[in-house]
Parts: C-alpha cells; sequence; structure tokens
C-alpha cells in the first residue's frame, strides 16, 4: 500500500523543504517537489509541517505491575496523540526490567499495538538496588538500548563506573538520574522562595549538581557515553558544558516542564506539580531556554509519569513524584518556536533527529528515502484545549488539563499506517 | 462583617483588615474570659470537631476549653499523619467526620499545606490549628494580642523571633501577620535553621544574639525540637543555651520593659533560661490566657458567619 502525503513543509534537523512524500508500505519511497506519484491514499497536508515522528528517550509506562496507572497500550495511545512514534520506557516496573524477559515482554507488547516501538531501558543494578550489575549484554540482544536506575540514584561511584564500562562493551550507555538522596533529605519541592514560604521542605539545585559532576567525572575516567537525565538546574548545564568542552563523552536532555514551569507552581500545593528534580527557579528555566538555543542540551524528554488521581490526591508530602506529558512535549516544544529561542529543524534535532542518534537507531529521526515512515504532520497554530476527551492516558496528573494549548499533530504515521488523527470536533 | 471566608488557614493570604478583625474580636472574648461565668450560648447546637493528626496537647486544649465556653460541642478526634497506613485516606477521614454533620474542623496535620487540602475537600470551616511547616495561624493571632495588651500597639514595634526560623510554622505565620501590620521584625537563629531564602519574609536577619535582641520591644524565643530534626542542626543543648538562649544578661539589651515571649512548652535552661521565662518580663501565661479568647474569636467567626461557600482562601 502506497500514501502520499501533499504538500507538505517537510522538516529535517538540517532544512525545510517543500514537498510530498511517498510512502510505501512502512518505508519513505520518495520525496519530491512534485505530486504526481501514484498512490492508494493521499492526504493532503495543505502546508503544514511533516517532521520526522517523535522519539521520547524517557518515559514511564507501569507496565508490567502497575498497569492502573497506565500500560503500554494507553502509553502508546497517549504517545501517537502527541505525534511520539517511539518511546524509552524507565525500568522501575514492578518487577523491575533488570532481565531480557522482561525487556522482550515490552517490545513486544507494543509490536502488537502497533501504534508506537519500544526501545526499553534496563535497569543498571539488580533490582535497581545499586549493587549487581544485570546482565547488560543479554538485554541488549534482547532489545535494551541503555541503562538506568533512574528515580534512585546509584550511590556508589564505583558501581556506577563499572555500570558504565560495561555497557559500553556492548555498544550501550548509561543514563544517570543525578541526585544526592542524602542532600536531597526528605524535600518535596526545590528549595528557594517557594520553599521557604510554603514550609514544604526544599531539594536544593547541588543536591543534582554534585552527582552531575561525579558522572561527569566517570565518564571521563571510563571513556564511556554517560547521558545525565532530566536536568534542571542552571548548575547542571554548567557543569554539563565544561564536561563537553573537555572531550568527555556525556549528553543531556530536559523536560518541557523543567524549561516551562518554576515552582510558583506549588504556592498553592498543587502536587500535580510535585516531581523529581523538582521545578525550579526562573533563572534556572531560564538556563534550561538558553541551553535548548544553543544546543548545550541534547534532546528534549517528556519524564511521562503517570499516577492515579487517589495518589495524587494527598497530602502533598505523601504523593507520588510525577506528572504525565507524553501529550504535551510537542505543543510545549513549539512554543519555544513561536517564541523563536529554536527554529523548526532544532525542533526535530532535539525531538528525534538527535534522539535516534543517541540510541543508534538508524532507521529514523529523518524523512528521507529509505527510512521509516514515522511521520507526525504538525499544525503549529492548532489552537484546543487539552480536555479529559483529548487526554488518552490513563492518568490525568498533569497541570495542563483544561488548559489552552497550541500546536498539535494533526496525524501520526508509524511505519507507514496513520496511527492517530486529530479529532474534528 | 470583615471576615467573609469559609476557613481560617493562614496569615500569609488575610489582609490587614481581616487580621484587625481577628485581633478585635479576640480582645472582646478576653473580657468574657476574665467573668465569674466563663460561658456564652453563642455557639450552642453546633459541633466542633477537633482532628488531631499530630499530638498537641496544649492547642488542643486550648481549642476545646474555647469551644465549651461558647457553649459548642466539642468532640476530640487524635490520629497519627499516617492514618494512611489502615487503608484510609485523609479525605475519606474528613468526609466520614463531616457526614456526622460537624461545623467546624479545627486540624492539626504533620505535612504543610494538608489544613488547605482538607478544607478543599469538606463544606465544614476550617480551622488550622498547624499544618507542618508552614503555619499556625492562632499562635500568631494570640502573639500580636498580647503584644498589642502590653505595648497598646503593633505599628513600629521591634520584634525579634529566635531560634529555629526554618522548621517554625509559628515563625511563618508570625511573618505574615506582623509585617502586615507595621511591625518591624527581626530573625536570628543557627545558620542551619535559617531559611536559604529567608529574603522572601521581608524582615532582616540579624548575625548574632547581640544585634537581635539590642533594642528589641519583643522578644519570641522559639522552641527547640531536637528530637524532630536530628542532630545535624545544632551539636547539643549547651551549645544552643550559650549562643541562641535567652539569659538575663541579654535581655538587659533590650528596650528596658521588653516583653519575652515564648509559644511553649519551654525547655528550660535551653531556649529560655528560668529565671526570663518566670521574671516580671514574661508575657508566656498571658499568651496561653489569649489562646483562648483568639481560638474563640476563630470558632465564633466561622461558625456564626453565614460564609459557607463564600470567599476561599484563595479569592483575594
Ligand atoms: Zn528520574
Amino acid at each position: 500500500m502506497k500514501t502520499l502525503l501533499k504538500n507538505c513543509k517537510i522538516v529535517n534537523h538540517d532544512k525545510i523543504t517543500e514537498g510530498n512524500i511517498l510512502i510505501d508500505g512502512e518505508i519513505i519511497a520518495s520525496v519530491t517537489a512534485s505530486a504526481d506519484e501514484k498512490a492508494d491514499k493521499v492526504i493532503d497536508c495543505k502546508g503544514k509541517y511533516a517532521v520526522p515522528g517523535l522519539i521520547d528517550l524517557h518515559v514511564h509506562f507501569r507496565d508490567p505491575g502497575l498497569e492502573y496507572k497506565e500500560d503500554i497500550t494507553s502509553g502508546a495511545k497517549a504517545a501517537v496523540a502527541g505525534g511520539v512514534t517511539a518511546a524509552c520506557p524507565m525500568a522501575n516496573t514492578k518487577p523491575v526490567n533488570d532481565n531480557r524477559i522482561i525487556t522482550e515482554y515490552m517490545i513486544k507488547k507494543a509490536k502488537e499495538d502497533g501504534l508506537i516501538d519500544i526501545f526499553p531501558i534496563g535497569a543498571m543494578t539488580k533490582g535497581m538496588e545499586g549493587e549487581e550489575l544485570t546482565e547488560m549484554g543479554d538485554m541488549v540482544e534482547g532489545g535494551a538500548i541503555g541503562f538506568s536506575d533512574d528515580g534512585k540514584p546509584v550511590c556508589s561511584a564505583e558501581v556506577f563506573r563499572r555500570a558504565a564500562e560495561y555497557a559500553a562493551q556492548f555498544g550501550s550507555f548509561v543514563i544517570s538520574h543525578a541526585e544526592d538522596k542524602s542532600l536531597a533529605g526528605a524535600g518535596v519541592i526545590h528549595e528557594g522562595e517557594v520553599s521557604a514560604i510554603t514550609g514544604l521542605r526544599g531539594i536544593p539545585s547541588e543536591s543534582e549538581e554534585v552527582m552531575v559532576a561525579r558522572d561527569i567525572l566517570m565518564s571521563k575516567l571510563t571513556g564511556a557515553h554517560v547521558h545525565i537525565c532530566h536536568i534542571s538546574s542552571k548548575g547542571t548545564l554548567e557543569l554539563i558544558k565544561w564536561g563537553k568542552s573537555m572531550g568527555y563523552n556525556v549528553t543531556c536532555e530536559v523536560t518541557p516542564h523543567h524549561f516551562t514551569l518554576t515552582d510558583k507552581e506549588l504556592l498553592g500545593y498543587d502536587t500535580n506539580c510535585k516531581m523529581n528534580p523538582p521545578l525550579r527557579a526562573q533563572e534556572d528555566v531560564d538556563a534550561m531556554i538558553e541551553g535548548l538555543r544553543n544546543g548545550d542540551i541534547d534532546c528534549i524528554v517528556t519524564d511521562h509519569a503517570p499516577h492515579s488521581r487517589d495518589e495524587k490526591a494527598q497530602e502533598f508530602d505523601l504523593a507520588p513524584f510525577g506528572m504525565t506529558g507524553i501529550q504535551t512535549m510537542l505543543p510545549l516544544s513549539l512554543a519555544l518556536v513561536e517564541k523563536g529561542v529554536i527554529d523548526m529543524p532544532a525542533f526535530v534535532r532535539l525531538t528525534s533527529y538527535t534522539p535516534a542518534k543517541l540510541i543508534k537507531k538508524n532507521d529514523r529521526g529523518e524523512i528521507a528515502v529509505g527510512k521509516l515512515a514515522d511521520i507526525a504532520i504538525v499544525d503549529p497554530d492548532l489552537e484546543y484545549v487539552f480536555d479529559m476527551e483529548l487526554n488518552r492516558s490513563k492518568s490525568v496528573n498533569t497541570p495542563y488539563i483544561g488548559k489552552t494549548l497550541k500546536g498539535a499533530a494533526l496525524y501520526t504515521i508509524k511505519s507507514g499506517r496513520v496511527v492517530f488523527e486529530f479529532p474534528t470536533k | 462583617m470583615a471576615y467573609k471566608r469559609k476557613d481560617l488557614l493562614g496569615m500569609k493570604d488575610l489582609s490587614k483588615e481581616e487580621i484587625l478583625y481577628l485581633l478585635d474580636t479576640a480582645q472582646q472574648f478576653t473580657e468574657i474570659n476574665e467573668r465569674d461565668v466563663k460561658k456564652v450560648p453563642t455557639l450552642k447546637g453546633k459541633t466542633v470537631i477537633n482532628l488531631f493528626f499530630e499530638p498537641s496537647t496544649r492547642t488542643r486544649t486550648s481549642f476545646e476549653i474555647a469551644g465549651k465556653r461558647l457553649s459548642a460541642d466539642t468532640i476530640n478526634f487524635t490520629s497519627s499523619s499516617s492514618s494512611t497506613t489502615k487503608g484510609e485516606t485523609l479525605i475519606d477521614t474528613v468526609k466520614n467526620m463531616e457526614s456526622m454533620h460537624s461545623d467546624i474542623f479545627v486540624v492539626r496535620h504533620a505535612y504543610s499545606g494538608s489544613v488547605k487540602f482538607i478544607a478543599e475537600h469538606t463544606d465544614a470551616k476550617v480551622i488550622n490549628a498547624g499544618d507542618g511547616l508552614n503555619e499556625h495561624p492562632t499562635q500568631a493571632l494570640l502573639d500580636m494580642l498580647t503584644i498589642r495588651q502590653s505595648k497598646g500597639r503593633l505599628e513600629g514595634l521591634e520584634v525579634a523571633i529566635i531560634g529555629d526560623i526554618t522548621h517554625s510554622r509559628v515563625a511563618r505565620s508570625d511573618v505574615w501577620a506582623m509585617t502586615k501590620l507595621g511591625v518591624n521584625v527581626r530573625l536570628f537563629g543557627p545558620t542551619t535553621m535559617i531559611p536559604k531564602h529567608s529574603e522572601v519574609f521581608g524582615c532582616r536577619v540579624c548575625k548574632s544574639m547581640h544585634e537581635a535582641v539590642e533594642g528589641a520591644d519583643v522578644i519570641i524565643m522559639l522552641r527547640i525540637q531536637r528530637e524532630r530534626q536530628g542532630k545535624l542542626l545544632i551539636p547539643s543543648t549547651k551549645e544552643y543555651a550559650k549562643y541562641f538562649g535567652l539569659t538575663k544578661d541579654k535581655l538587659t539589651l533590650a528596650k528596658p520593659d521588653a516583653l519575652v515571649m515564648h509559644p511553649g512548652p519551654i525547655n528550660r535552661g535551653v531556649e529560655l533560661m528560668s529565671n526570663v521565662a518566670d521574671g516580671d518580663q514574661s508575657g508566656v501565661l498571658r499568651q496561653v490566657s489569649n489562646g483562648v479568647a483568639v481560638r474563640m474569636a476563630a470558632l465564633y467567626i466561622l461558625g456564626i458567619g453565614n460564609n459557607k461557600g463564600g470567599m476561599d482562601e484563595n479569592a483575594s
């Protein structure tokens, strides 16, 4: 079956071209200026943007084990509604994804649904206990693309070192949730003006920065690729810039909420804005935006962290950390384009091109002949209220429910098939 | 009526007028408390539940007496903050209490923001009797009432709050309220007990006990709770007493008629020496009796006012 996407503004990491995309089966067959290709199905994109399907390197799909929050199917539905065609679930499932069987289960379940590809991130240590390395070789063979004990930072520098060294041997890399738990203590929000005002215990930026510094040095020591996940502070970014300038193999990611929201959201004790790392101060948000502008930050990820309504509707200290985000990454990132922080090619670099490179999936991240036909047709001007009807996740722990957003995927195409169409009311 | 809110959650969001109205009403109740028969029928038939998720005999007793003097039916419910361990959520607990047709909840809870959370989930009026590190509004009111009685005014006074500022809901409520009423507040304590971003309080942060006490009209000493803060914030109570405790000697640096206060219970010989706590400049017992008047005022204003479903705390 052939599908023709007509009259698109085709965005790649380096340029924008006007034209048509002919999909044959799962693959992009041609990208041409003229539209006289024969196709079984024609979608007129009327000057909208065609971007490579977004690749989200950091999600929590809660499957297996905590499917009441989210499962791979509901997570994938939310993903494609946000233009995302591939996602990397973290290992903190129940049981922990510290073995090939669970890794393969995740991949298989996503394949059966056919909405997105899943590239699991395996646990760095068995049971995420921070002590013994997982069978990384076997897990890589099973389809794991990287290793992390996300949420449970590896305290021991030696364990982190060995994990980085070992992962590198199998062509893989480690992802660091950088947090010194002893310094974060019983903190629940950023330590700053808002924690002083509200009496909510603070987590200092330095609890992130000391670990970022350590993990950059572990990259120096081992030569292995260390990816710092969900960075949130100005100081962190300065450390990463230093690490890169020294030639160490470090990369990093940022979430839309960390470049959009500040800790001011917590003045009203909204548990939907309780997350780890916490929303920080304006100067940190400004630093994240600057890092995206000048390319110091490698990619945008969501840290999509679904939690049930009951779990969030309790005392602030007891509510779990995290917000959903896989469906709002696109509008929040396009807001940067609208503000002139980045252009459309940079948007593609941050959301698909570089992520594909980091996980070594050369069949995607670009709209080019021979690549997988994972494409999102994007209207950056579409305004809509993000409501319960649009929300596809099982969970609704996001401050964006009921808010007006701008920019959406009109169509999401996965391996040549239309898997999402923006509902017309 | 100058107070139209459903609840009394904190001093941070109140206007100067609302605070003064609460203080003036409390002043009127101090007179009832001096009568021979200290009971008025004002809240007859109303049910007040003291929901204490964190133990506090003093505050609970004060609210209980206040309720009884207004002829309300006062019931005590005590539970640990982790009632969820029994499989019951906080909302469930509150909804259960509410369905017994209670009019007012007086709530003490170990987590910041949780009394606001309760207020958002019940139609009953809610009075914050202390939530985590956040606020303890009736304590601020009784502090200010005591000061006003002693000094005849609040505006322009120099008030020093000394001790663990970071972990004190009393300090927060005092600061929010007093700065609105034109009091010059200065803060002092071990560096480990001063929030990193104390500039948000709009107060002077002092560098020494000397600086904190010098020329003060009022000195509020906070209670040190070593059991709660662990052993990291101060090395010993002996050293705390030496550098941060109020002795008779240090008190001479303040104005000659300076008033000494403490939210109680006092660690004698630690933050306050006995000869100061019991001396003639001490307002500690006056604070306790004003506590009842302030709580009567709060119960009265919320209980009598037809302000159900009116402005909430965020409306201003
Ligand atoms: Zn994390």
